[in-house]
């Protein structure tokens, strides 16, 4: 396989696995003013992504590192390209990680409560924005021959784009119900589930409604066929059922179901876009391409041999971090550490 | 119009970066003083030395977190405002900083989340290995990044292809001589600064006679780390100038504001210059010191501003190779001369406390306190120089500063973003600034109170 591929299929990887671990931190931040209303209880749902969400968001850091380095044009026009709504994005980071660490350290009620808006309003506006973009990707934006992004703000924003804003929106916020309840102890880990199935309905029929757009507004006819294949499928199959396994009570699984559906619908994405990376509305000629937007062969061997060496190892602290945390959260002040 | 957007794009990245810079060497520093601390205690078993580490470890976070959202704001500049550039070196410098967010931001940021939430979870030995492992994380940070820095200053390993640059070999451009200076002298500095911090507050309750045994303990290890690391900065700083006479000579005559080359060469004590008319307004300059400087001897010629000015117009074409000489100028004296003036105030505390003296009577920790600032004015000016001084160039020799902007943002979009940027960051500010003076003032009680909180009543 080319190297160009296998660093497509990378940053496919990291922004899947950004999207599953910060999906739940971010539909957590969502979530918090409205479930939880005593200083307690937005302790210990804060603190269920305490020890993660930073670890969670250098998946997107580390996305966007290899984007720069395997595909320059990509980043490049990307990023140039889509200035405001990337903008908005990193104001809203910003104060939310500040909010995690900041807002338990005064008690002065107006200063928690405006931490707490802070996570919410910097939770939503990421949760929102990454559908916007990933459908403008496979939609395809004004790009001219030299690789410039030649629109402005508004051309990203239209009844598809939109729409996906609300496919991530809603598909983080039941993510992040289901962790809850996963994380919370039993009194509350009840309520979190009922709204979690409660909130799976919108999720799916918003999903649809997106699917069947796709195919108006996307060449993805041409790319994948009338038989769209496993991973499509897989993605439609693994949210219907995910309503079933909140009901079973079974939330270990409903999460794991879950994100699997993030995972094949992220995959159908990147599916539908390559070998292109960034589609252009204008001239397909136009479009970035693993090849046309990517370093040279030297680079790339470079870094895949990085990255094989340091993927495992990273992938094993994170993973035993979860471990280390793996208990329900109480209201316990030993649980309630900041 | 163009130089509207670029100026606009120039002043984003400065006023981010030194934001960013500000929040960074406090973590580089601290993280290990709070590493020291946490040994001392698993090692010693003394309760203090754990109320040290959470004291200081409280308001290490309260840092970090500012250090990381600002951090993210870094990682994308460079393809919304620099995209020509991003374009041009993209195939070498995305390299470091992919690698950076790989070895070192999950090391720090997961680490970090352990060691924060797992006090009451983890044996002590292994607790105390993950505040070592953020402090690993951050310096391999800053390793990588100032490769990538470094690139910039005085670019190895690469060739050029297609009108750009493209990577040749990866070891040249980690053992680009540029990193080997640039990183101790930037790692010690976010050390110096870590000391600074612990000194200064120290001092502060030492007078008021608050606890008296936890603050002797933390200004007597801040002291000794302070000083230590203060000397090597000096020290490399030195090797750093003598590199920079042979790579960058247009910086360093711009630092010190040499018109014209001299063998031996003067240093300049004060020199007041009128850029556009080329000439010195008011100068006084010490004979050969900067020969000496440059060499290890008082002699040796350091070449000047038009001399050099005349070798790039035939080198690179016509052009303004003259970077501000006013800011590059006083950015390099404010460096050094905070630097010497850190030096003898680490050195006169660390004579303090070894001759075992009662620091509660010392009337000079009254000025301490204020002595934090010193770091800050150090390293923002240091980046000053480095920046401002490569001008005008981005890539020095390859790619100006005005060919690396965005050609599809506008001035409209630039400006929206920086006063957004401004804004945010200000209130940032205040609030950090807010919660770090409550918690240096209060003391370790407060971080202790805060552990045994019942408030409100639960899930209703
Ligand atoms: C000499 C050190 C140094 C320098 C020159 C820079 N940084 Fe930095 N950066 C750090 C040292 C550091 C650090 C010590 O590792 C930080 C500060 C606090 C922290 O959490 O990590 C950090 C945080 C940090 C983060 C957040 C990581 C996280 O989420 O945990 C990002 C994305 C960047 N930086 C990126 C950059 C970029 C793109 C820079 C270039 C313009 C840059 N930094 C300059
Ligand atoms: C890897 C680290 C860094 C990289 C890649 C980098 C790169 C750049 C770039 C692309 C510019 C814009 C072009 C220009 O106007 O010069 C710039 C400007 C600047 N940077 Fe850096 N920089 C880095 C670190 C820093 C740090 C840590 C600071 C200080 C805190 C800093 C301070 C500045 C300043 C002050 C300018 C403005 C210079 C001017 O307007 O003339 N830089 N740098
Ligand atoms: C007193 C003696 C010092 C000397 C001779 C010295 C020398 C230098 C030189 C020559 C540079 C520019 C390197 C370049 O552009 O290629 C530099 C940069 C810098 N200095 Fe210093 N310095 C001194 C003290 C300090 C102190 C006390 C601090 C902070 C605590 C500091 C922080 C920095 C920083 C952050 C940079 C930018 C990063 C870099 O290029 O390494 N310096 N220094």
């Amino acid at each position: 396989m080319a190297l160009n591929t296998i660093w497509f299929i990378l940053i496919a990887v990291l922004f899947i696995g950004y999207f599953i671990l910060e999906g739940f931190d971010l539909g957590v931040g969502i979530l918090l003013p409205f479930i939880a209303k005593t200083d307690t209880e937005r302790r210990m749902v804060i603190n269920t992504i305490g020890p993660h969400w930073d670890g969670n968001e250098v998946w997107l850091i580390t996305a966007g590192g290899a984007m720069f380095a395997a595909f320059p044009d990509w980043y490049a026009t990307l990023f140039s390209g889509f200035y405001i709504a990337l903008f908005l994005m990193l104001i809203a980071l910003i104060i939310r990680g500040v909010a995690f660490e900041f807002r338990s350290k005064d008690d002065n009620p107006v200063w928690r409560s405006f931490w707490d808006w802070a996570i919410f309003f910097g939770s939503l506006i990421p949760a929102i924005l990454w559908g916007v973009a990933f459908a403008n990707f496979i939609r395809g934006v004004p790009i001219n021959a030299d690789f410039r992004f030649v629109g402005n703000f508004w051309d990203l924003i239209s009844i598809y784009s939109v729409l996906g804003g609300l496919v991530t929106l809603s598909g983080f916020i039941v993510q992040g119900a289901i962790f809850l309840s996963l994380k919370l102890d039993n009194k509350f880990s009840e309520k979190t589930r009922v709204l979690g199935l409660k909130l799976w309905m919108p999720n799916v029929v918003i999903m649809l409604a997106f699917v069947v757009q796709t195919y108006f507004f996307t060449d993805i006819l041409q790319v994948l066929g009338v038989n769209p294949g496993v991973i499509p499928v897989g993605a439609i199959l693994t949210l219907l059922s995910v309503g079933w396994f909140i009901q079973q009570k079974r939330l270990g699984w409903a999460f794991i179901i879950n994100s699997l559906a993030i995972l094949f619908s992220a995959s159908t994405i990147f599916r539908i876009l390559y070998p292109r990376v960034l589609v252009s509305s204008l001239d397909p000629a136009n479009s970035l391409t693993i090849f046309n937007a990517s370093s040279g062969p030297y680079t790339l061997k470079v870094m895949t041999i990085i990255a094989i060496i340091f993927v495992p190892i990273v992938l094993a602290y994170q993973g035993w971090s979860y471990w280390v945390f793996r208990n329900r959260i109480t209201s316990h002040p030993k649980d309630l550490h900041y | 119009m163009n130089d509207l957007v670029v100026n606009l794009a120039r002043w984003q990245f400065a006023a981010t970066t030194i934001y960013h810079f500000f929040f960074v060497p406090l973590t580089l520093g601290l993280s290990v003083l709070v590493a020291i601390m946490e040994t001392l205690y698993v090692t010693s078993g003394n309760e203090v030395y754990k109320k040290m580490t959470k004291f200081w470890g409280k308001l290490f976070v309260i840092n970090f977190a500012m250090g990381v959202v600002t951090g993210i704001v870094q990682e994308f500049q460079f393809g919304m405002n620099w995209s020509e550039y991003s374009r041009f070196v993209g195939d070498i410098f995305g390299a470091p900083l992919a690698i950076e967010a790989l070895l070192a931001f999950f090391l720090e940021s997961i680490f970090l989340g352990v060691w924060l939430f797992g006090w009451d979870k983890l044996p002590k030995k292994i607790h105390a290995l993950s505040i070592w492992l953020v402090a690993l994380g951050s310096n391999i940070s800053a390793f990588w990044i100032l490769v990538a820095n470094s690139f910039m200053q005085s670019p190895t390993g690469f060739a050029e292809a297609n009108g750009r640059l493209v990577m040749t070999n990866f070891w040249d451009l980690l053992g680009n001589p540029n990193v080997w200076v640039q990183f101790p002298h930037t790692v010690l500095s976010g050390f110096t600064t870590g000391a600074f911090f612990v000194i200064g507050i120290s001092a502060y309750h030492l007078l008021k006679k608050n606890e008296s045994d936890f603050f002797g303990r933390s200004f007597r290890i801040a002291s000794l780390f302070g000083a230590l690391s203060i000397l090597l900065v000096i020290l490399v700083g030195h090797s750093q100038g003598q590199h920079m006479v042979k790579t960058q000579p247009m910086k360093m005559a711009a630092a010190e504001a040499l018109w014209d080359s001299e063998d031996p060469a003067s240093f300049s004590i004060i020199s007041i210059v009128d850029q556009k008319q080329q000439k010195d307004l008011f100068s006084i300059r010490i004979p050969g010191v900067l020969s000496l400087l440059s060499y290890n001897r008082f002699s040796g010629e350091v070449k000047g501003i038009n001399q050099i000015q005349a070798e790039y117009e035939d080198l690179y074409g016509p052009g303004n190779y003259v970077p501000p000489i006013t800011i590059s100028y006083w950015a390099f004296r404010v460096m050094v001369g905070v630097g010497f003036l850190m030096f003898f105030i680490a050195a006169f505390a660390l004579y303090h406390v070894m001759r075992q003296m009662d620091l509660s009577k010392m009337k000079f920790l009254k000025f301490m306190p204020f002595a934090i600032l010193l770091p800050y004015l150090a390293n923002s000016s240091g980046w000053i120089l480095t920046e401002v001084g490569r001008q005008p160039w981005v890539v020095y020799g390859y790619l100006r500063t005005a060919d690396a902007y965005s050609p599809n943002v506008t001035s409209g979009m630039v400006l929206t973003s920086l006063i957004g940027f401004v804004l945010v960051y200000a209130i940032l500010m205040g609030a950090d600034i807010y919660l770090l003076r409550k918690y240096a003032k209060a003391g370790p009680k407060l971080v202790e109170s805060n552990e045994n909180h019942d408030d409100d009543s639960y899930w209703n």
